[in-house]
C-alpha cells in the first residue's frame, strides 16, 4: 500500500517568502511547534498549542442582548418558511462560490459575516448535480423555471446526474426502481466531503494556494509516479480547479470587507477565516451531508490566545461562537420533496465533532468545546450544527456531566466512540454526516447511500421477484415452494441474492462517483484536503433487525408462507417464539454479526472507482420509513409497509429487556467490517434516568461510558416524554424549537412528516415502568 | 406478559476470575441442591431500581396486595418461571462490563423476593461475590424475618418500602399488619445496613399527614436512612389489573399535585433525611 508514503509526501516543506514572513508574525504569535509552520499540519498546531480543559460548566457565559435580537430576527422568519417548504430561492443564478452578492442577516449586528446567497434563508441553485432536481424544486414551490437556464444544463453543460444516467445498465435501473439499492446519490450532490476549513484560519489563502501549485508542479511528467496517464491528467486537471476555486475565496471574503490571504490574527478573524471556507463549500455544493469538521479545540486556541491577552472576555468568546453557529443553522439547500421524504426535516449535516482524546493521553476538550455546546441553550435547541461528542470514558468528568446536561435538556446532542475511531484515524478524526469517521483533510468518502436487506431477503424466498410488482429484479435463484420455510433453503437462497446485491451495488456507485468526479467535483473542499487523500467507498444496508428477527423466526420458530395466484409468497404465518435481535440474546445477534460480515465480504470482492477502500455502514437517516413503505410483509411478522427500525436498531417493542440490553445487541456488531458507522437512537424519558436531575446527568454519563466500554459505537440520546411529542404533533405551533435525534441526525420535530412523526412516536420509549 | 428470554441451557458465563464453589453458596448450604426460583422476568434500568444502571431480577410471588401495585402479574409465585440461579447469573454477567462503567449493580425485587429466601440470598451472594457487582434488595419488609443475617451480608443496599404509618391504612392498602415491616427496619438500623426508605404518596390513602410524619419520624430516628424516595402514585399499571381481571379500585384516584409531593418530601427533610 503507496498510502503512508504518499501521505508523507503530501507534508511537504514549503520556504516562507519574506512577505509571507511579515504576514506570519503577528498572526502566529505567541504559537509554540515548528512543524506546523513548516507544512500544512493543522493536528500538529493544534497539539503543540491547546489548553485542555478539566472543568466543568460554571465559566459559561448566557446570550448577549445582540445574539438574542440577531436569532430572534431569524427565527422570526422560521414559520412562514416551514410552511411554504422555503423562505426564498435565488432561482435564476446558478450558485458559485462567488455568485451572489454579500448577504447579510443585520449588516450592523453580524459579527460573523457571509451567507449562501445576498439574503438570509434564500435557497441558491447547484445545477451541476443534476438539472431534474433544481427543475423540481422550482417548479414545486412556484419559481419561474429560466429557459435559458434549462437550455444550458441540457445542452451544453452536461450534469452528473444526466452522467450517471447514461452509463447505468439495465439492472442497476431495476434494482433502483424495485427499491432494493436505494437513496442513492445520482440526481445530487453526494456530500460527506470534510474540507480542512481551519487550514484557510491558519494559513492564509495564499499559501494554500502555493501549495497547491507545488502539488500540481509534481505531477508534471506524464505518467507521474506510479500513476496512470489518465489519473495523472485528472488530478492535474482537479489541482487546477482547487487552486482556482481558492482564488474565488478569496474573491467572495473581499466582497464582505475581509482580506483572507494570509492568516488570522485575532479570534474573531479566525472564527470568520474558517467560516468564509465552509461557506464557499456550501455556495458550492448541495450535497447530501455538508459536514464541518472539528473545530471548536482549533478555534480555542485563538479566543484563548485573546483571552490571555486581556482582549477578549468569556462573554465576548460565547457571543462569537453564538454568531457562528447561528450562521451555521441558516445553511439552506434547495431540494424536492422526494428527496425530503427520505431525508425529512431539510437537514444540511453540518456536523461538528467535539472533544475525543489525544494520542497522548490528553483529553482534546477545550472551553469552546463547552462554548460549542452552551449555543443549544443560548439559541435553544436545534438539530444543526449536528453537535457530535467523541465521547470516551476518559473523557474529564465536568465536560461528560456537561454534555449529559445539555443532551437531557435539549435532545441535539449525538455521541461516538472515540476509543474505536481514534486507533483506526487518529486523534483529528471527525465525523460526516451522521456516523462516517475520517481524518480531516487527509481523507474523503464516495458516498454510498444503502441497500434494504430485509426486502433482498424477500427475493431470497420468491427467486428474485419483487415482492411488491412481481417483476424479476434479482436473479432467478428458483422459488421456494415448500409451505414451511427451512433455514438452510432460505440461506442458500439469501446468499445468491445478497451476491448479485453487492456486485449491482458496487457497480452502480462507480457509475456514480465517476461522474461526480467528472460534472460535480468538490473543488473547495478538495482544495482543502491533501492531494493524495485515501477514499474509502461507503456501502450501506438497511433493514437490518428484520433481516435478522425474519432469520430468527425460520430458524427458531415456525414460518408458514402464504402465496398469490402467481405463486408469489406475500405474506408468512410465524407460529412460537423466536429470540429477537435486542435483547442482547446472543441466537439472535449472532445472525446480526453474520449478516454485517458477510455483506461486507460481498462487496469487498469487486472493484472500486479510484481504488477506494470497500466501508460499510448501518444507517438509515429517517429513509426507515420509506424503505418500511417499499417492502412488502417479512417473516418476522412485520407488515407490509410498516417502518423498518432506523440504523442498527433492534425493532420497536421487540427489545423487552431495557434500553442497556438492547444497546450492548447493537454493540455487538463489528466495527471492523462497519468502519463507515453503525447507529443507534435511544429514546428514554426523564424518568427513566432517574428521579433527581443531578442523578439524571450523572447516569446518562455513565451510561455513555458503558456503552462506549462495551465497543458501541454510536448513541444518540433523546431524553422525551411521549406526551410532548403527541402534544407538538396537535399544536406545532408551540414547538418551533422542538428538536429530536434521528439515525445519525437530529430534526425540528414539527418538520417531519405525519409518518415519520407516528414512527418516532411508536418507537420503544425506555421509562421506568 | 413478557417473556422469560433467559436461555435455560447456556452455562454461565460470567467474567468472574474464580467459579464459586457450590459448597460456599447459601442454597448450597441451605438445602444441598442448585438453586432454583420463580423468576417473572428481569430487565437493565437506570436510576429507578437502586443507584444507577442495574440488573433487576423480579422474582414471582408476593404476600401483600397493593391496592395500587404496578406489577400485579408478580402476585402469583406460580405464574413465574422456573429458573436456575445459574442462569440468572449469567444472564447478569453480560452486563457486568457495562455496569462497571457506568456505575450501578444488581438488584433482586419482585414481588416480593423475601417469599424466596434461599434463591434471592444465591441471587445476591453470587451478584456480589462472583461478579462483583454493588447489590440491593427491593422489599416490603414484611417478610424480614425470613432473611437470615448472611443474606443481609451480601446485601450493599435495601430498598425499603414503608407504605404507611397507621396500621389500619396499612391493612387496607397491602392487606397486612405493619408490624413485620418495623421490626425489620429496626434490625436493618442494628445492623447499621443502608436503607433507602421508599413512600407511595396516594392522595386519600397514603397522604393524611398523621401517617406521612409517623413514617417520616420513624425513618428519621432509625440513623441508616441515607435516602427517602417519595414515588408519586400512577396508573401506568391499570392495563395489568384489566389484563388479569382484578378490579383497579383506585381507578378515581388523581396522581398527587407536584406542589404535595414536594411538601412531603419537607416532612422528610424536616427529619433530617435526604429526600427526593
Amino acid at each position: 500500500m503507496t498510502r503512508s508514503n504518499e501521505s508523507k509526501k503530501a507534508v511537504r516543506a514549503v520556504t516562507a517568502t519574506p512577505a509571507e514572513a511579515t504576514v506570519n508574525k503577528p498572526a502566529w504569535k505567541g504559537f509554540k511547534g515548528g512543524l506546523w509552520r513548516d507544512a500544512v499540519d493543522v493536528r500538529d498546531f493544534i497539539q503543540q498549542n491547546y489548553t485542555p480543559y478539566e472543568g466543568d460548566d460554571s465559566f459559561l457565559a448566557g446570550p448577549t442582548a445582540r445574539t438574542t435580537a440577531v436569532w430572534k430576527a431569524i427565527t422570526d422568519r422560521f414559520p412562514e418558511e416551514r410552511a411554504k417548504g422555503v423562505h426564498d430561492v435565488s432561482y435564476d443564478v446558478p450558485s458559485t462560490i462567488t455568485a451572489h452578492a454579500p448577504g447579510y442577516i443585520d449588516r450592523d449586528r453580524d459579527l460573523i459575516v457571509g451567507l449562501q446567497t445576498d439574503a438570509p434563508l434564500k435557497r441558491a441553485i447547484m445545477p451541476y448535480g443534476g438539472w431534474r432536481m433544481v427543475a423540481g424544486a422550482l417548479a414545486t414551490y412556484g419559481y419561474p423555471v429560466s429557459p435559458d437556464l434549462e437550455k444550458v444544463f441540457t445542452e451544453y453543460r452536461k450534469t452528473h446526474n444526466a452522467g450517471v444516467f447514461d452509463a447505468y445498465t439495465p439492472e442497476i435501473r431495476a434494482a433502483r426502481k424495485a427499491g432494493v439499492v436505494t437513496g442513492l446519490p445520482d440526481a445530487y450532490g453526494r456530500g460527506r466531503i470534510i474540507g480542512d476549513y481551519r487550514r484557510v484560519a491558519l494559513y492564509g489563502v495564499d499559501r494554500l494556494v502555493e501549495v497547491k501549485k507545488e502539488e500540481k508542479e509534481e505531477l508534471n511528467s506524464l505518467p507521474a509516479g506510479n500513476r496512470s496517464i489518465e489519473e495523472t491528467i485528472r488530478l492535474r486537471e482537479e489541482l487546477a480547479e482547487q487552486i482556482r476555486a481558492l482564488g474565488e475565496l478569496k474573491a467572495m471574503a473581499a466582497s464582505y470587507g475581509h482580506d483572507i490571504s494570509g492568516p488570522a490574527v485575532t479570534g474573531r478573524d479566525a472564527v470568520q477565516w474558517l467560516y468564509f471556507a465552509y461557506l464557499a463549500a456550501v455556495k458550492e455544493q448541495n450535497g447530501a451531508a455538508m459536514s464541518l469538521g472539528r473545530t471548536s479545540t482549533f478555534l480555542d486556541v485563538y479566543l484563548q490566545r485573546d483571552i490571555d491577552a486581556g482582549v477578549l472576555t468569556e462573554e465576548q468568546a460565547q457571543e462569537l461562537v453564538d454568531d457562528f453557529i447561528i450562521k451555521l443553522r441558516i445553511v439552506r439547500f434547495l431540494r424536492t420533496p422526494e428527496y425530503d421524504q427520505g431525508f425529512s426535516g431539510d437537514p444540511t449535516w453540518v456536523t461538528e465533532s467535539i472533544a475525543g482524546m489525544g494520542e497522548d493521553g490528553r483529553p482534546l476538550v477545550t472551553r469552546t468545546s463547552f462554548r460549542y455546546l452552551q449555543t443549544l441553550y443560548n439559541l435553544g435547541p436545534a438539530p444543526e450544527p449536528n453537535m457530535t461528542v467523541l465521547w470516551s470514558p476518559r473523557l474529564p468528568q465536568g465536560f461528560k456531566e456537561f454534555c449529559a446536561k445539555v443532551s437531557i435538556d435539549t435532545s441535539s446532542v449525538q455521541y461516538e466512540s472515540d476509543e474505536l475511531m481514534r486507533p483506526r484515524s487518529g486523534d483529528d478524526t471527525a465525523i460526516a454526516c451522521c456516523v462516517s469517521a475520517m481524518p480531516v483533510g487527509k481523507q474523503m468518502q464516495f458516498f454510498g447511500a444503502r441497500v434494504n436487506l430485509a426486502k433482498t431477503l424477500l427475493y431470497a424466498i420468491n427467486g428474485g421477484r419483487d415482492e411488491k410488482s412481481g417483476a424479476q429484479v434479482g436473479p432467478d435463484t428458483g422459488v421456494i415452494t415448500s409451505d414451511v420455510l427451512d433455514h438452510d433453503e432460505v440461506m442458500a437462497r439469501f446468499d445468491e441474492q445478497m451476491e448479485w446485491l453487492a456486485k449491482v451495488y458496487v457497480h452502480s456507485l462507480n457509475v456514480i462517483h465517476f461522474m461526480h468526479d467528472k460534472y460535480a467535483y468538490e473543488r473547495i473542499e478538495m482544495a482543502l484536503h491533501d492531494r493524495d487523500v485515501r477514499r474509502t467507498m461507503a456501502f450501506g444496508i438497511a433493514g437490518l433487525s428484520v433481516a435478522v428477527d425474519s432469520l430468527a423466526a425460520i430458524k427458531y420458530a415456525r414460518v408458514t408462507v402464504h402465496r398469490d395466484e402467481s405463486g408469489l409468497a406475500t405474506d408468512y404465518t410465524v407460529e412460537g417464539d423466536y429470540p429477537a435481535y435486542g435483547n442482547n440474546d446472543d441466537r439472535a445477534d449472532e445472525i446480526a454479526v453474520w449478516l454485517v460480515e458477510e455483506f461486507m465480504r460481498k462487496v469487498r470482492k469487486h472493484p472500486t472507482y479510484r481504488n477506494a477502500e470497500h466501508t460499510q455502514s448501518v444507517l438509515t437517516i429517517t429513509s426507515n420509513v420509506v424503505y418500511g413503505k417499499k417492502t412488502g410483509n417479512t417473516p418476522d411478522g412485520r407488515r407490509a409497509g410498516e417502518p423498518f427500525a432506523p440504523g442498527a436498531n433492534p425493532m420497536n417493542g421487540r427489545d423487552t429487556h431495557g434500553y442497556v440490553a438492547s444497546a450492548l445487541s447493537v454493540a455487538k456488531l463489528p466495527y471492523e467490517d462497519a468502519e463507515d458507522g453503525i447507529s443507534l437512537t435511544n429514546t428514554v424519558t426523564p424518568d427513566g434516568l432517574g428521579r433527581t436531575p443531578e442523578e439524571r446527568i450523572k447516569n446518562l454519563a455513565g451510561v455513555l461510558d458503558g456503552y462506549m466500554a462495551g465497543d458501541g459505537f454510536h448513541m444518540n440520546v433523546n431524553v422525551l416524554n411521549r406526551d410532548t411529542l403527541t402534544d407538538a404533533m396537535e399544536h406545532p405551533e408551540n414547538y418551533p424549537q422542538l428538536t429530536i435525534r434521528v439515525s445519525g441526525y437530529a430534526v425540528n420535530f414539527v418538520r417531519l412528516t405525519r409518518e415519520q412523526q407516528l414512527d418516532v412516536l411508536n418507537r420503544t420509549f425506555h421509562g421506568s415502568l | 406478559m413478557t417473556s422469560l428470554a433467559i436461555a435455560p441451557a447456556t452455562p454461565p458465563t460470567t467474567t468472574a476470575a474464580t467459579p464459586v464453589s457450590p459448597a460456599a453458596t447459601p442454597a448450597a448450604a441451605a438445602t444441598r441442591r442448585p438453586a432454583e426460583g420463580s423468576v417473572h422476568s428481569w430487565d437493565v434500568s437506570t436510576g429507578v431500581d437502586g443507584p444507577g444502571t442495574r440488573f433487576v431480577t423480579f422474582l414471582s410471588g408476593c404476600p401483600l396486595t397493593c391496592l395500587y401495585c404496578h406489577n400485579p402479574d408478580t402476585w402469583k409465585m406460580r405464574n413465574g418461571t422456573r429458573t436456575s440461579a445459574d442462569a440468572v447469573i449469567a444472564e447478569a454477567g453480560k452486563y457486568v462490563r457495562f455496569i462497571s462503567a457506568s456505575g450501578g449493580g444488581a438488584t433482586v425485587s419482585g414481588g416480593e423476593p423475601l417469599l424466596q429466601p434461599v434463591f434471592t440470598g444465591e441471587l445476591l451472594h453470587r451478584m456480589k461475590h462472583e461478579l462483583g457487582l454493588h447489590t440491593a434488595l427491593d422489599t416490603s419488609g414484611f417478610l424480614g424475618v425470613r432473611a437470615p443475617d448472611a443474606l443481609l451480608r451480601d446485601t450493599d443496599l435495601v430498598l425499603l418500602d414503608i407504605k404507611a404509618w397507621d396500621p389500619a391504612t396499612y391493612k387496607k392498602v397491602t392487606g397486612r399488619p405493619l408490624a413485620p415491616t418495623l421490626d425489620f427496619a429496626r434490625r436493618l438500623a442494628d445492623l447499621g445496613q443502608e436503607v433507602h426508605v421508599r413512600f407511595v404518596l396516594v392522595p386519600g390513602l397514603t397522604d393524611a399527614p398523621a401517617d406521612v410524619e409517623g413514617v417520616a419520624a420513624f425513618a428519621g430516628g432509625l440513623g441508616n436512612v441515607s435516602r427517602v424516595d417519595i414515588l408519586p402514585f400512577h396508573k401506568l399499571g391499570e392495563g395489568k389489573w384489566q389484563a388479569l381481571a382484578m378490579p383497579f379500585t383506585l381507578h378515581d384516584t388523581p396522581s398527587p399535585t407536584p406542589e404535595r409531593v414536594a411538601e412531603v418530601r419537607e416532612v422528610f427533610r424536616a427529619h433530617g433525611l435526604h429526600a427526593v
